[in-house]
């Protein structure tokens, strides 16, 4: 191991890194807001939307994320004439795509809730949509949060595959560098330390953040 | 206050009310006994729309609760109901389960429905566990908060599907108690339940149900000393 060349390429490298969380934070976070959506489409109980939903979801997981990409940045280009930003296509790809596993956390989460939650909501005059939000919907996201985790550490894996469009996260920086070097080990090893200091930092917050919800009420049943 | 015609309700094939007819007053307490599985619970769910009548007609203060003008948002304010699970929101305290429907349903401000939720724990005495969440509760704490949530929306009618069934025996009493006074205060309540002491203690009137049907109907004392049909007096010989 050539330790100086690593410290060398490390401040590069870790600059790439926070492009590859930044990359990931944008596609979860839209990620969360269209899974959201489907989900409740998915379970809205009106014919169209829960088929629309359910396409989308089935599309988005049934493809390969990196076809995904490469519709999202040359085919939809094409059809549309316009000229793609690579970034702007890997957040967007990463959104959807995650959106699609969310929306399937959001829809067992929800339906994990016990049916008498909502029943009670009703009795009391509520509407289907304040129920949801008051009452299903803040229980049924506590439910999600370690599945969601998941999903978050599984997009900044997922996220290298948005170098094939060029944007230059830890992935494409690694492979910039070795075509400039013999020293391949040196750059990969480094990559991958990077990618598991990055997963195993979420997935520590994500169980603090589990375990701080905890307190004073930890029961998703009502009896 | 209570009117019903002729109330049907299938499930698929299943025939669970075959034909209801019902008349309850103001301030009037009907007690509804039955076999398991004879359509009590689905009854009950009927009078504010938590079923799907198939067919029939109900009314409560007037307000017609079927057909496709009913607005169901509307009639549910009117007609509180208790659960034999409870089914507190596990995500919020005592306080806040009594709370929120006056804000979110009836728009009080937060002030005016926090006053109504603490005459209420007070009523109920709960005062003392307004910040515990339901699972710091005894299943009759839980009950009798439940109670709490529905009066907080004034209520014109409260229904009951079997409140104490599923509580400690221990337990029973304290929330019996709660609807008794309840009672007393002039609520009309439709009770299903078992209860034999509270039915003779407050019920104006005792309703046998058996196979989708009211089978019989009476006083108190009619009904559990004298019943005239042999179904009702193999199941209350089941019970008693
Ligand atoms: N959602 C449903 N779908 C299909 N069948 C149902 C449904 N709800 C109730 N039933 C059936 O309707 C019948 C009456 O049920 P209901 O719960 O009203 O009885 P009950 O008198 O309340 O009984 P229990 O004393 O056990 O609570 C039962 O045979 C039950 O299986
Ligand atoms: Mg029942």
């Amino acid at each position: 191991m050539r330790w100086d060349f690593i410290i060398e390429i490390f401040p590069k490298l870790l600059r790439a890194s926070v492009l590859t969380l930044e990359l990931t934070i944008a596609g979860i976070s839209i990620g969360i807001v269209i899974g959201l959506i489907a989900s409740l489409m998915r379970i809205s109980g009106i014919k169209l939307f829960s088929v629309i939903a359910k396409i989308y979801v089935d599309f988005f997981r049934g493809t390969p994320l990196l076809v995904q990409i490469a519709i999202i940045h040359y085919a939809l280009p094409v059809i549309f004439d316009y000229v793609p930003v690579a970034i702007v296509s890997g957040v967007i790809a990463l959104g959807i795509n995650s959106g699609a596993y969310v929306a399937e956390i959001f829809r067992a989460g929800i339906q994990s809730i016990d049916k008498g939650q909502m029943e009670a909501a009703r009795s009391l005059g509520m509407t289907w949509g304040q129920a949801m939000r008051y009452i299903i919907l803040p229980q049924a996201f506590k439910v999600s949060i370690p599945p969601l985790g998941n999903e978050f550490i599984a997009l900044l894996k997922d996220s290298s595959l948005v170098s094939i469009i060029a944007v230059e996260e830890l992935m494409t920086t690694g492979r910039l560098i070795m075509g400039k070097t013999p020293l391949v080990a040196e750059i990969w090893f480094s990559v991958a330390m990077l990618y598991l200091v990055m997963t195993s930092t979420i997935a520590v917050l994500v169980n603090y953040v589990e375990r701080r919800l905890q307190i004073g009420d930890s029961s998703q049943k009502s009896a | 206050m209570i009117v019903v015609r002729n109330l049907h309700k299938k499930f698929g094939n299943l025939e669970v009310l075959k034909g209801i007819n019902c008349h309850v007053k103001e301030k009037e307490v009907v007690c509804i006994i039955g076999p398991s599985g004879s359509g009590k619970s689905t009854f009950l769910r009927c009078l504010n729309r938590l079923e799907e009548p198939t067919s029939g007609e109900i009314i409560i203060d007037n307000i017609p609760v079927t057909g496709d003008k009913a607005n169901v948002n509307l009639i549910r304010q009117e007609v509180g109901m208790v659960f034999q699970r409870f089914n507190l929101f596990p995500h919020l305290t005592a306080l806040e389960n009594i709370m929120l429907a006056p804000m979110k349903v009836r728009k009080k401000s937060r002030k005016e429905a926090k006053e109504i939720a603490e005459e209420l724990l007070a009523k109920i005495g709960l005062t003392d566990k307004k910040d515990a969440y339901p699972e710091q509760l005894s299943g009759g704490q839980q009950q009798r908060v439940a109670i709490a949530r529905a009066l907080a929306m004034k209520p014109k009618v409260m229904l009951f599907d079997e409140p104490t069934s599923s509580l400690d025996p221990e337990v029973v009493g304290e929330v019996l108690n709660v609807m008794k006074t309840l009672a007393k205060e002039g609520m009309t309540m439709i009770v299903v339940t078992h209860e034999m002491g509270f039915a003779r203690e407050v019920g104006d009137r005792v309703i046998f149900m058996d196979d989708g049907c009211f089978l019989e109907e009476g006083t108190p004392d009619e009904i559990f000393n004298n019943p005239k049909y042999e179904r009702t007096r193999a199941f209350l010989s089941k019970i008693l």
